[in-house]
Protein backbone atom coordinates (compact mmCIF):
# COMPACT_ATOMS: atom_id res chain seq x y z
CA UNK A 1 0.00 0.00 0.00
CA UNK A 2 1.28 3.49 -0.83
CA UNK A 3 1.27 6.13 1.83
CA UNK A 4 -0.47 8.81 -0.23
CA UNK A 5 -3.57 10.37 1.29
CA UNK A 6 -4.21 12.85 -1.46
CA UNK A 7 -5.09 12.01 -5.05
CA UNK A 8 -4.57 15.23 -6.96
CA UNK A 9 -3.80 18.93 -6.63
CA UNK A 10 -6.48 21.24 -8.01
CA UNK A 11 -4.95 24.51 -6.77
CA UNK A 12 -1.43 25.53 -5.82
CA UNK A 13 -0.14 29.06 -5.29
CA UNK A 14 3.49 29.22 -4.16
CA UNK A 15 3.90 29.67 -0.42
CA UNK A 16 0.27 30.80 -0.21
CA UNK A 17 -2.37 28.09 -0.56
CA UNK A 18 -3.06 24.68 -2.06
CA UNK A 19 -6.08 22.43 -2.42
CA UNK A 20 -6.06 18.70 -3.03
CA UNK A 21 -8.73 16.10 -3.68
CA UNK A 22 -9.01 12.81 -1.88
CA UNK A 23 -11.59 10.32 -3.13
CA UNK A 24 -12.49 7.97 -0.31
CA UNK A 25 -13.06 4.38 -1.40
CA UNK A 26 -14.41 1.40 0.50
CA UNK A 27 -11.65 -0.57 -1.18
CA UNK A 28 -8.98 1.08 0.94
CA UNK A 29 -7.88 -1.12 3.83
CA UNK A 30 -7.83 1.50 6.61
CA UNK A 31 -11.37 2.65 5.81
CA UNK A 32 -12.95 -0.62 6.87
CA UNK A 33 -10.30 -1.94 9.25
CA UNK A 34 -10.14 1.13 11.47
CA UNK A 35 -13.54 0.45 13.06
CA UNK A 36 -14.94 -2.76 11.55
CA UNK A 37 -18.60 -2.44 10.61
CA UNK A 38 -18.43 1.36 10.57
CA UNK A 39 -16.29 2.23 7.59
CA UNK A 40 -15.03 5.78 7.67
CA UNK A 41 -11.92 7.73 6.84
CA UNK A 42 -9.76 7.80 10.02
CA UNK A 43 -9.01 11.22 11.47
CA UNK A 44 -5.29 10.46 11.59
CA UNK A 45 -5.29 9.98 7.81
CA UNK A 46 -7.15 13.25 7.31
CA UNK A 47 -4.29 14.89 9.20
CA UNK A 48 -1.76 13.00 7.08
CA UNK A 49 -3.48 14.16 3.88
CA UNK A 50 -3.35 17.75 5.05
CA UNK A 51 0.29 17.28 6.07
CA UNK A 52 1.09 16.05 2.56
CA UNK A 53 -0.80 18.97 1.01
CA UNK A 54 0.73 21.58 3.31
CA UNK A 55 4.18 20.01 3.39
CA UNK A 56 4.50 20.13 -0.40
CA UNK A 57 3.09 23.67 -0.37
CA UNK A 58 5.75 25.02 1.98
CA UNK A 59 8.67 23.12 0.44
CA UNK A 60 8.06 23.90 -3.25
CA UNK A 61 9.64 27.36 -3.16
CA UNK A 62 12.92 25.73 -2.13
CA UNK A 63 12.78 23.37 -5.09
CA UNK A 64 11.57 20.58 -2.77
CA UNK A 65 15.09 20.41 -1.34
CA UNK A 66 13.97 21.48 2.12
CA UNK A 67 13.69 18.55 4.50
CA UNK A 68 10.15 19.28 5.62
CA UNK A 69 8.55 17.23 8.37
CA UNK A 70 5.28 17.53 10.24
CA UNK A 71 6.35 18.66 13.69
CA UNK A 72 3.15 19.51 15.49
CA UNK A 73 -0.61 19.28 15.18
CA UNK A 74 -1.63 22.46 16.98
CA UNK A 75 -5.32 22.09 16.25
CA UNK A 76 -7.50 19.26 14.99
CA UNK A 77 -11.27 19.61 15.20
CA UNK A 78 -13.47 17.04 13.46
CA UNK A 79 -17.12 17.89 12.87
CA UNK A 80 -18.48 14.88 11.02
CA UNK A 81 -17.24 11.53 9.73
CA UNK A 82 -16.03 11.12 6.18
CA UNK A 83 -17.32 7.92 4.61
CA UNK A 84 -16.75 5.85 1.44
CA UNK A 85 -17.92 7.71 -1.65
CA UNK A 86 -17.08 11.13 -0.27
CA UNK A 87 -14.86 13.41 -2.29
CA UNK A 88 -12.76 15.35 0.19
CA UNK A 89 -11.20 18.73 -0.48
CA UNK A 90 -8.17 19.53 1.64
CA UNK A 91 -7.34 23.24 1.58
CA UNK A 92 -4.11 24.43 3.13
CA UNK A 93 -3.26 28.10 3.68
CA UNK A 94 0.20 29.22 4.79
CA UNK A 95 -0.07 31.32 7.95
CA UNK A 96 3.61 31.86 8.57
CA UNK A 97 6.91 30.71 7.11
CA UNK A 98 10.36 31.19 8.59
CA UNK A 99 13.77 29.63 7.86
CA UNK A 100 13.13 27.05 10.58
CA UNK A 101 9.58 26.04 9.72
CA UNK A 102 6.06 26.98 8.70
CA UNK A 103 2.52 27.01 10.03
CA UNK A 104 -0.40 25.95 7.85
CA UNK A 105 -4.10 26.26 8.49
CA UNK A 106 -6.18 23.52 6.94
CA UNK A 107 -9.85 23.13 6.17
CA UNK A 108 -11.37 19.84 5.09
CA UNK A 109 -14.69 19.91 3.26
CA UNK A 110 -17.10 17.51 1.56
CA UNK A 111 -19.70 19.04 -0.76
CA UNK A 112 -18.93 22.45 0.74
CA UNK A 113 -19.51 21.29 4.32
CA UNK A 114 -16.61 21.68 6.73
CA UNK A 115 -15.69 18.29 8.17
CA UNK A 116 -12.42 19.19 9.89
CA UNK A 117 -10.28 22.19 10.82
CA UNK A 118 -6.56 21.81 11.37
CA UNK A 119 -3.47 23.79 12.20
CA UNK A 120 -0.15 22.13 11.48
CA UNK A 121 3.45 23.15 12.15
CA UNK A 122 6.21 21.97 9.86
CA UNK A 123 9.90 21.96 10.73
CA UNK A 124 12.63 22.41 8.14
CA UNK A 125 15.44 20.10 9.20
CA UNK A 126 18.99 21.34 8.87
CA UNK A 127 22.08 19.46 7.68
CA UNK A 128 22.39 17.63 10.99
CA UNK A 129 19.66 15.40 9.58
CA UNK A 130 21.60 14.63 6.40
CA UNK A 131 22.87 16.70 3.52
CA UNK A 132 20.42 15.33 0.97
CA UNK A 133 16.64 15.56 0.71
CA UNK A 134 14.28 13.09 2.33
CA UNK A 135 13.29 11.48 -0.99
CA UNK A 136 15.19 10.66 -4.19
CA UNK A 137 14.36 13.66 -6.43
CA UNK A 138 13.40 11.51 -9.43
CA UNK A 139 10.91 9.56 -7.30
CA UNK A 140 9.42 12.71 -5.81
CA UNK A 141 9.14 14.24 -9.28
CA UNK A 142 7.18 11.23 -10.51
CA UNK A 143 4.85 11.50 -7.53
CA UNK A 144 4.33 15.23 -8.08
CA UNK A 145 3.43 14.58 -11.70
CA UNK A 146 0.95 11.86 -10.69
CA UNK A 147 -0.58 14.33 -8.24
CA UNK A 148 -0.88 16.83 -11.15
CA UNK A 149 0.91 19.48 -9.11
CA UNK A 150 2.64 21.06 -12.10
CA UNK A 151 -0.67 21.14 -13.99
CA UNK A 152 -2.06 23.74 -11.61
CA UNK A 153 0.91 25.26 -9.75
CA UNK A 154 1.54 28.98 -10.13
CA UNK A 155 3.69 31.52 -8.30
CA UNK A 156 2.26 34.57 -6.52
CA UNK A 157 2.13 36.42 -9.86
CA UNK A 158 0.17 33.70 -11.58
CA UNK A 159 3.11 32.36 -13.60
CA UNK A 160 3.18 28.61 -14.12
CA UNK A 161 5.64 26.68 -11.98
CA UNK A 162 7.75 24.08 -13.76
CA UNK A 163 9.52 21.09 -12.25
CA UNK A 164 12.86 22.17 -10.73
CA UNK A 165 15.89 21.57 -12.94
CA UNK A 166 17.68 19.47 -10.31
CA UNK A 167 14.75 17.03 -10.31
CA UNK A 168 14.67 16.83 -14.08
CA UNK A 169 18.42 16.18 -14.12
CA UNK A 170 18.04 13.45 -11.48
CA UNK A 171 15.32 11.92 -13.64
CA UNK A 172 17.58 11.99 -16.73
CA UNK A 173 20.40 10.35 -14.79
CA UNK A 174 18.07 7.70 -13.39
CA UNK A 175 16.76 6.98 -16.90
CA UNK A 176 20.32 6.63 -18.24
CA UNK A 177 21.16 4.27 -15.39
CA UNK A 178 18.07 2.20 -16.13
CA UNK A 179 18.84 1.96 -19.86
CA UNK A 180 22.44 1.00 -19.07
CA UNK A 181 21.40 -1.69 -16.61
CA UNK A 182 18.92 -3.13 -19.17
CA UNK A 183 21.59 -3.13 -21.86
CA UNK A 184 24.00 -4.96 -19.57
CA UNK A 185 21.30 -7.46 -18.62
CA UNK A 186 20.39 -8.11 -22.27
CA UNK A 187 24.04 -8.54 -23.29
CA UNK A 188 24.61 -11.26 -20.70
CA UNK A 189 24.51 -14.86 -21.87
CA UNK A 190 21.39 -16.67 -20.77
CA UNK A 191 21.73 -18.49 -17.50
CA UNK A 192 24.02 -15.89 -15.89
CA UNK B 1 10.19 44.99 36.47
CA UNK B 2 6.41 44.92 36.05
CA UNK B 3 4.67 44.12 32.81
CA UNK B 4 1.27 45.41 31.79
CA UNK B 5 -1.75 43.22 32.42
CA UNK B 6 -2.85 43.51 28.81
CA UNK B 7 0.48 42.22 27.51
CA UNK B 8 0.59 39.45 30.10
CA UNK B 9 -2.95 38.38 29.25
CA UNK B 10 -2.21 38.15 25.51
CA UNK B 11 1.09 36.33 26.08
CA UNK B 12 -0.70 33.95 28.44
CA UNK B 13 -3.34 33.22 25.80
CA UNK B 14 -0.65 32.58 23.18
CA UNK B 15 1.15 30.16 25.49
CA UNK B 16 -2.04 28.34 26.48
CA UNK B 17 -2.93 27.89 22.79
CA UNK B 18 0.57 26.91 21.68
CA UNK B 19 1.52 24.64 24.56
CA UNK B 20 -1.82 23.27 25.71
CA UNK B 21 -1.14 24.34 29.30
CA UNK B 22 -3.64 25.66 31.83
CA UNK B 23 -3.87 29.37 32.58
CA UNK B 24 -2.75 28.89 36.20
CA UNK B 25 0.47 27.30 34.97
CA UNK B 26 1.41 30.39 32.97
CA UNK B 27 2.76 32.46 35.85
CA UNK B 28 5.23 35.33 35.40
CA UNK B 29 8.10 33.27 36.83
CA UNK B 30 7.39 30.09 34.89
CA UNK B 31 10.19 29.12 32.52
CA UNK B 32 9.17 28.36 28.98
CA UNK B 33 11.03 25.07 28.64
CA UNK B 34 11.35 23.69 32.17
CA UNK B 35 7.98 24.68 33.60
CA UNK B 36 5.75 24.93 30.55
CA UNK B 37 7.37 22.14 28.53
CA UNK B 38 8.00 24.16 25.37
CA UNK B 39 10.00 22.29 22.73
CA UNK B 40 11.92 23.88 19.90
CA UNK B 41 9.05 23.57 17.39
CA UNK B 42 6.70 25.23 19.89
CA UNK B 43 8.66 28.44 19.62
CA UNK B 44 7.67 28.71 15.95
CA UNK B 45 4.04 28.49 17.06
CA UNK B 46 4.54 30.90 20.00
CA UNK B 47 6.29 33.46 17.80
CA UNK B 48 3.51 33.18 15.19
CA UNK B 49 0.83 33.75 17.81
CA UNK B 50 2.68 36.70 19.37
CA UNK B 51 3.22 38.30 15.97
CA UNK B 52 -0.47 37.91 15.16
CA UNK B 53 -1.68 39.08 18.54
CA UNK B 54 0.56 42.14 18.88
CA UNK B 55 1.21 42.99 15.22
CA UNK B 56 4.98 42.71 15.70
CA UNK B 57 7.80 40.89 13.94
CA UNK B 58 9.89 38.57 16.06
CA UNK B 59 13.34 37.53 14.87
CA UNK B 60 14.51 34.15 16.13
CA UNK B 61 17.92 35.69 16.89
CA UNK B 62 16.25 38.05 19.36
CA UNK B 63 15.22 35.14 21.57
CA UNK B 64 18.13 32.79 20.78
CA UNK B 65 21.35 34.64 19.97
CA UNK B 66 22.96 31.58 18.45
CA UNK B 67 26.28 33.27 17.72
CA UNK B 68 26.84 34.16 21.37
CA UNK B 69 26.17 30.59 22.37
CA UNK B 70 28.45 29.01 19.80
CA UNK B 71 31.34 31.31 18.86
CA UNK B 72 34.63 30.87 20.69
CA UNK B 73 34.76 34.61 21.39
CA UNK B 74 31.82 34.19 23.70
CA UNK B 75 32.06 30.57 24.85
CA UNK B 76 34.84 28.74 26.65
CA UNK B 77 34.66 25.29 28.21
CA UNK B 78 30.92 25.15 27.66
CA UNK B 79 30.30 28.40 29.52
CA UNK B 80 29.47 31.86 28.25
CA UNK B 81 32.39 34.21 28.97
CA UNK B 82 32.14 37.62 30.64
CA UNK B 83 32.27 39.17 27.16
CA UNK B 84 29.42 36.88 26.12
CA UNK B 85 27.35 37.83 29.15
CA UNK B 86 27.91 41.51 28.42
CA UNK B 87 26.79 40.94 24.82
CA UNK B 88 23.73 39.01 25.99
CA UNK B 89 22.75 41.86 28.32
CA UNK B 90 23.15 44.31 25.48
CA UNK B 91 21.01 42.31 23.08
CA UNK B 92 18.49 41.01 25.60
CA UNK B 93 17.90 43.89 28.02
CA UNK B 94 14.41 42.53 28.64
CA UNK B 95 15.70 39.19 29.99
CA UNK B 96 16.57 38.54 33.61
CA UNK B 97 20.05 37.05 33.32
CA UNK B 98 20.94 37.22 37.03
CA UNK B 99 20.44 33.49 37.65
CA UNK B 100 22.18 32.44 34.44
CA UNK B 101 25.14 34.70 35.19
CA UNK B 102 26.01 32.71 38.31
CA UNK B 103 26.71 29.56 36.32
CA UNK B 104 26.45 30.45 32.62
CA UNK B 105 26.50 26.97 31.12
CA UNK B 106 25.47 27.11 27.46
CA UNK B 107 23.29 24.03 27.90
CA UNK B 108 21.19 25.90 30.49
CA UNK B 109 20.46 28.85 28.23
CA UNK B 110 17.51 27.08 26.63
CA UNK B 111 15.66 27.12 29.94
CA UNK B 112 16.43 30.72 30.73
CA UNK B 113 13.41 32.52 29.34
CA UNK B 114 10.47 33.10 31.65
CA UNK B 115 6.97 34.29 30.86
CA UNK B 116 7.94 37.71 32.30
CA UNK B 117 10.95 37.87 29.99
CA UNK B 118 8.72 37.18 27.02
CA UNK B 119 6.27 39.87 28.14
CA UNK B 120 9.07 42.43 28.50
CA UNK B 121 10.40 41.45 25.07
CA UNK B 122 6.95 42.06 23.56
CA UNK B 123 6.70 45.41 25.36
CA UNK B 124 10.08 46.42 23.94
CA UNK B 125 8.78 45.64 20.44
CA UNK B 126 5.50 47.51 20.77
CA UNK B 127 7.02 50.50 22.58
Amino acid sequence: MRWFWIDRFIEFVRDTRATTIKNVSFGEEPIDDYLPGHPHYPHSLIIEGMAQTGGLLVSEAGGFLTKTVLAKVSKAVFHELIVPGDQVLLSAVVQDKKPTGAIVEGKVTVNGQVRAELELSFAFLDDRFGATGLFPPEDLLRTLRILKLFDVAVDQNGNRIQAPEHMLEAERQAAKGFVLSRAVALSMPKGL
Amino acid sequence: MQVSEDVFSKVQTALIDALGVDDDEVTPDATMVGDLGAESIDFLDIVFKLEKSFGIKVATEDLFPKDILTESTYVQDGKVTATGIAELKKRMPWADLSKFEKNPRVQDFGDLLTVSDLCRYVESKIA
